[in-house]
C-alpha cells in the first residue's frame, strides 16, 4: 500500500534556503570524494549538562572532520555591566561566570584589588582562602566526575557525585549562606568568619571524602568499557596545549608542568606540600585521572591547613569606598578549570573603567579542533568531558 | 529421556475451565483451550510491564542512593498507571512524508513477536500456550521481528537521524542474535530436545542438574554469553546506543508519541521479560523447584507452585538486567560490534564444540 | 618548592593490559567490582540521601546565616530599626532597594517606604553588610515563586511576620 499524500508539500517562502555550507568551516573537503560529507548540528540544547553550546560538525560517516563551536548563548555581558558597579559589587558578578568556581573567582577580584591598593590580608583570613578554594575544586570535580560517568552512560555516576558533593555544599550554606553564588571574599579577607563548626565538618569531608575517592575509582577509573572509551583518545600534544593556551587538567595531561598554585603561588599556597598530578599520554584517561588525583591533592592541603587553622582576625580594615588608582591590574588564580584571571584597568574612581575576565574553559575550548581529529561521533562526548567546559565562563 | 512428571492440580483453573466448557459442544474444547490460553498470556503480556516499570524505577533509585517515585500511589505503586494514562492522551504524530503504513505498523511488531516467543514458554508444567517441538527454532524465528520492527521504525520516520539510528540499532541486534542462537544451540546440543518443556525437564533432579552447573564451569560462561547477548537485542543496559546517542542520533522512536510510544515501551520491556524467561528456562530449570538432597527442605520448596519459582527466577534474571544498566558505562559502537565478532562468536563457538566433546565423551548427558 | 611532579597515571597499569587472556581477565574482574559497588547500595537502603520534600518542611532546618529574601528586623515590641540612610539602597548593584524616606511629627527623617524588588535580588547580601542598624537581614523564606509579578514588589516596614519566616 504506497504512501499517497492527499496535498502538495506547503513551500516555505517566509526565509531565505539555509546555506548549503555552514559558515566557519577552513578545512577542504576530505579525501577520495567517494562518500559523502554532511553536517550536524550539536545544537545548543543537549541532553548532556555541559551548557548552551552549540557545535556544528562536519562528518565523513561515523568519523568527525572538522568541528566549529558557536559560543554566546548564555552571554550576560558581565563584563559591560561590571563598569557601573563599583569593585565590591563586582565580586558578586564573578560568582556567576564559572560558577563551580565561585570562591575562586571572587578571590580572584580580590586579590587585583588587593594588590592594586596594597591591602594586607591577615592569617586567619588566608587560611580560610584557602580551605574555602580548595573545597570548591573538589566539589567542582566531584560534579564533573558525575556528569563524565554520565556522558559514557554510567548514570549512577552521576547520582554518586552529587552525594558526595553535599557536605562541601552544607559546608558552603553554613558559612556564607548561599549553595553556588557564593559573594563571601572580600579585598582583605572574607565577608564574615566562618562558623564554629567549619573545621569539625571540613574534618568529616576529609575522612568521608578518601573512600569516596576509591568508589569512584572502583566504579569508572577501573572499569574496562570506561578504560576502551577514553584512553587513546583525544590525545593533546603538549606544543599545541601551550600554542593554543590551555590550562588546568587539560594543559597538565599533556605532561606540562604548570599549576599556578606552586609555580606562581598566591595567597599561602607555598606553605603547603602538595604534589602535582602531570599526565603523560595526554588522552581523555589522563586528564580524567590528573582531576581524581587534584582532589586527593586538595584533601592534603585541606588536612594540612585544618591542623594549623589560627585564630585572629578574618579581615584585614574594610575601606569605606575602593578607588583602584589609575592604570592596568591583573591577578590569576588556579581555579578547577585553569587558569582564570581578572585584567582591571582603572580610572581612579570607584568604578572600572574596564574589566576583562580570562576565562579558562575558552582557551580550553578552542583546543577541540585538534583532539577530535580522527575520532568518532561518540569520541567528541568524551573528548568534551574531560575538557571541563563551563559555558558560563566562556561567554561571560 | 527422563520419565515426565504427574500432571499437578490445578483446582481453579479446572473449575473455571470447565465451567466454560461446559456452555460449548465437546469438539469446541481445543479451540476454547487455546482461546483461554491467549487471553491469559495477553493478561501477563499487559501486566508485565506495569509491574516492570515500577520494579525498574524504584531498583534504578536505589542503585543511586535515592528512593524513586513515593507519591503516586504507596511508594510509587501507582506510577505505571500515572505513565499508561499519560501515554494515552499524548497525540499520535505522524511526520510529513513518513510512510504511513510502515510507520503505524512498526510498533505493533516488536510488541507481537514478544507476544509470540511468550507462547512457547514453559511457567509450569501444564501452564503452556503450546509446546512446539522445535520450540528453539520458534523462538529465534520470533525474536527476527524485533529487528524487523526497529528497522522499519528507522526507515519509515523520514528522518536522517532515525534511520541513522535505525539501521546501528539493527545491526546490534542482529550480530547478537547470532550469539544467541549459538547458545540456544548449545542447550538443544546438551538437553537433545528443541522442545522448551522438554529442555526444563531434563534439568530435574537437585540444583546441580540446572544447566548452569551440569555443564560443569562452562554452563555458567554460557549462561553469562546468553546475558550479554540478551542485553544488546533488548537495546539495553550498556548497550543503549541508540537511546544514549539521543546527543547525536535520535535513535528509532524519536518520530514516535503517544500509543505509538507506547507500545514500543511496551515491547521493551516483555521483551525483558520473554528474556528472562528464556534464560530462566535454559540454565536455571525454569519452573523446577530448587532441590538440595534435603528432604525436609526440599518438600518445604516443594510444596510452592512452579509458576511462582518460574517468576522467582526470571524476576531474578531481571534483576541482573537492571544491575547491568545502572553500573556500567556504554562501549563505542564499533567497540560494541568487535566485542561480538572477535570475542564472543568464538567463545560461542568455542563452548558450542565443547558441549559437543564432553557430550560425545559421556561427561554430561541430559 | 622544588617538589617533582607525580604522575597521574598509576593507574593505568592496574586496568587491563598484557596477553589477551590477562586482558579479559581483568576486564572482567574491574566489571565485577563495579557490580559489587552498585549492589552495595541496593542491599542497604539505610544509604539513601534524599530527603522528601515537600513533605518535610516541618522538619527542614536551615543554618542561621542563609540566604534567602530580604525581611526587616523586629525587636520584641515589634518595631524596627530604619532610620531611612538609604546605604542599603547604594550598597545594592542592581536597583532593587529603594527607600523612600518621610517624616514623623517633629519633622524627623523615618521610613516612609521601603521598597524590595524580589524580581531583580540576586540574594548577593550586600545591603545587609551595609547596614548600620542591623534593621534588614536575609531571612530563611525560599519558597518565593508567584503567579502575578506584582505579588514580587514587597514593602517590607509593611509586613508583619517577624525576623525570618
Amino acid at each position: 500500500m504506497p504512501a499517497v499524500s492527499s496535498r502538495a508539500p506547503i513551500k516555505d517562502t517566509t526565509c531565505a534556503a539555509p546555506p548549503m555550507r555552514p559558515a566557519g568551516f577552513i578545512r577542504s573537503p576530505a579525501g577520495d570524494g567517494l562518500t559523502d560529507e554532511y553536517f550536524l548540528n550539536m545544537g545548543p540544547q543537549h541532553p548532556s549538562t555541559h551548557g548552551v553550546l552549540r557545535l556544528v560538525l562536519r562528518l565523513d560517516g561515523e568519523n568527525i572532520l572538522e568541528v566549529v563551536p558557536h559560543l554566546g548563548y548564555v552571554h550576560r555581558g558581565i563584563e559591560k555591566i561590571g563598569e557601573n558597579q563599583t569593585y565590591i559589587q563586582n565580586i558578586h558578578l564573578t560568582d556567576r561566570l564559572d560558577y563551580l568556581s565561585a570562591h575562586s573567582n571572587n578571590l580572584c577580584l580580590c586579590l587585583a584589588m588587593e594588590k592594586a591598593l596594597d591591602i594586607g590580608v591577615p592569617e586567619r583570613g588566608e587560611y580560610i582562602r584557602v580551605m574555602v578554594c580548595e573545597l570548591q575544586r573538589i566539589q567542582s570535580h566531584l560534579l564533573w566526575w558525575g556528569v563524565m560517568g554520565m556522558d559514557m552512560g554510567a548514570i549512577t555516576a552521576f547520582l554518586y557525585g552529587f552525594k558526595e558533593r553535599e557536605p562541601i555544599t552544607n559546608i558552603f550554606e553554613e558559612m556564607c549562606g548561599a549553595r553556588l553564588t557564593m559573594n563571601f571574599f572580600r579585598p582583605g579577607g572574607s565577608a564574615m568568619d566562618v562558623p564554629d563548626t567549619f573545621i569539625p565538618r571540613v574534618r568529616g569531608v576529609i575522612a568521608h571524602l578518601k573512600p569516596a575517592l576509591d568508589e569512584y575509582h572502583t566504579l569508572l577509573s577501573n572499569n574496562v568499557i570506561f578504560q576502551a572509551r577514553t584512553k587513546g583518545i583525544g590525545i593533546l600534544p603538549a606544543a599545541s596545549a601551550l600554542a593554543y593556551g590551555c590550562s588546568g587538567p587539560v594543559l597538565r595531561g599533556s605532561g606540562v608542568n604548570l599549576d599556578l598554585r606552586r609555580h606562581f603561588p598566591y595567597s599561602i599556597y607555598d606553605r603547603f606540600d602538595f604534589d602535582i598530578p602531570l599526565g603523560q599520554a595526554g588522552d581523555c584517561y589522563d586528564r580524567y585521572l590528573i582531576r581524581l588525583e587534584e582532589m586527593a591533592q586538595s584533601l592534603r592541603i585541606l588536612e594540612q591547613a585544618a591542623a594549623a587553622f589560627p585564630t585572629g582576625p578574618y579581615r584585614s580594615k574594610e575601606k569605606a569606598q575602593y578607588r583602584l588608582p589609575r592604570g592596568s591590574h591583573y591577578a590569576q588564580v588556579e581555579t578547577s578549570r585553569g587558569l582564570f584571571g581578572v585584567y582591571i584597568v582603572a580610572d581612579g574612581s570607584a568604578k572600572p573603567y574596564r574589566i576583562k575576565y580570562r576565562s579558562p574553559s575558552f582557551a580550553n575550548l578552542m583546543v577541540i579542533n585538534e583532539l577530535v581529529r580522527g575520532h568518532k561521533l561518540a569520541d567528541l562526548v568524551a573528548i568534551i568531558s574531560t575538557l571541563d567546559l563551563v559555558i558560563p565562563d566562556m561567554d561571560r | 529421556m527422563p520419565q515426565p512428571m504427574p500432571p499437578a492440580a490445578f483446582p481453579v483453573t479446572n473449575f473455571l475451565g470447565d465451567l466454560i466448557r461446559a456452555h460449548f459442544a465437546p469438539p469446541m474444547s481445543d479451540l476454547l483451550n487455546g482461546l483461554l490460553a491467549i487471553m491469559a498470556l495477553l493478561a501477563v503480556v499487559a501486566l508485565t510491564p506495569i509491574c516492570l516499570i515500577w520494579l525498574e524505577r524504584k531498583v534504578c533509585a536505589h542503585f543511586q542512593a535515592r528512593l524513586g517515585p513515593m507519591r503516586v500511589g504507596w511508594h510509587g505503586l501507582m506510577q505505571p498507571l500515572a505513565d499508561g494514562i499519560k501515554l494515552l492522551f499524548k497525540e499520535v504524530l505522524k511526520p510529513e512524508g513518513a510512510d504511513t503504513f510502515l510507520f503505524f505498523l512498526a510498533p505493533i511488531l516488536p510488541a507481537t513477536a514478544s507476544f509470540l516467543v511468550l507462547t512457547v514458554i514453559p511457567f509450569d508444567h501444564h501452564f503452556q500456550v503450546t509446546d512446539l517441538d522445535a520450540g528453539v527454532l520458534f523462538v529465534i524465528a520470533a525474536s527476527g521481528l524485533n529487528i524487523f520492527g526497529v528497522l522499519l521504525a528507522g526507515w519509515a520516520s523520514n528522518n536522517k537521524y532515525s534511520l541513522l539510528g535505525g539501521i546501528r540499532s539493527g545491526a546490534q541486534m542482529l550480530s547478537y542474535e547470532i550469539s544467541l542462537a549459538l547458545i540456544m544451540l548449545l542447550v538443544v546440543l546438551l538437553s537433545g530436545t528443541a522442545s522448551l518443556r522438554e529442555i526444563v525437564l531434563t534439568q530435574q533432579g537437585t540444583v546441580l542438574d540446572w544447566w548452569i552447573c551440569k555443564f560443569p564451569g562452562f554452563g555458567a560462561l554460557a549462561f553469562i554469553m546468553f546475558l550479554i547477548s540478551s542485553t544488546a537485542e533488548l537495546n539495553r543496559g550498556p548497550f543503549d546506543m541508540v537511546e544514549a546517542e539521543s546527543e547525536l542520533t535520535g535513535g528509532f522512536t524519536t518520530e514516535y508519541s503517544g500509543i505509538s510510544f507506547a507500545m514500543f515501551f511496551l515491547a521493551e520491556f516483555v521483551n525483558m521479560f520473554a528474556s528472562a524467561a528464556l534464560a530462566t528456562t535454559f540454565f536455571l530449570g525454569g519452573f523446577l523447584a530448587p532441590r538440595f538432597g534435603l528432604a525436609a527442605l526440599d518438600g518445604l520448596l516443594a510444596s510452592v507452585p512452579g509458576v511462582l519459582w518460574f517468576f522467582l527466577k526470571s524476576y531474578g534474571v531481571i534483576l541482573c538486567f537492571m544491575w547491568f544498566r545502572w553500573t556500567f558505562p556504554r562501549p563505542r559502537v564499533d567497540q560494541l560490534m568487535a566485542l561480538e565478532w572477535k570475542i564472543m562468536l568464538p567463545i560461542n563457538l568455542g563452548l558450542l564444540t565443547l558441549g559437543g566433546l564432553f557430550l560425545g565423551l559421556g561427561w554430561i548427558a541430559p | 618548592m622544588t617538589t617533582p611532579p607525580v604522575r597521574a597515571n598509576s593507574r593505568r597499569n592496574t586496568g587491563p593490559g598484557g596477553h589477551l587472556v590477562q586482558r579479559i581477565f581483568r576486564g572482567v574482574i574491574s566489571l565485577a567490582q563495579g557490580l559489587r559497588l552498585t549492589m552495595g547500595y541496593l542491599l542497604h537502603p539505610a544509604r539513601v540521601v534524599t530527603q522528601q520534600y515537600p513533605e518535610n518542611r516541618a522538619t527542614l532546618v536551615l543554618p542561621p546565616r542563609f540566604r534567602a529574601r530580604l525581611v526587616m528586623v523586629r525587636d520584641a515590641k515589634g518595631q524596627h530599626h530604619c532610620t531611612a540612610c538609604g546605604m542599603c539602597e547604594k550598597a545594592c548593584p542592581n536597583g532593587t532597594i529603594s527607600v523612600l524616606p518621610g517624616q514623623d511629627g517633629s519633622g524627623k527623617k523615618i521610613l516612609g517606604k521601603y521598597i524590595y524588588r524580589l524580581l531583580q535580588c540576586t540574594l548577593c547580601n550586600l545591603c545587609v553588610e551595609t547596614c548600620p542598624f542591623g534593621a534588614i537581614a536575609m531571612g530563611q523564606d525560599f519558597e518565593l515563586a508567584a503567579y502575578d509579578r506584582q505579588a514580587l514588589v514587597l514593602v517590607l516596614h509593611e509586613e508583619r511576620q517577624g525576623t525570618s519566616s
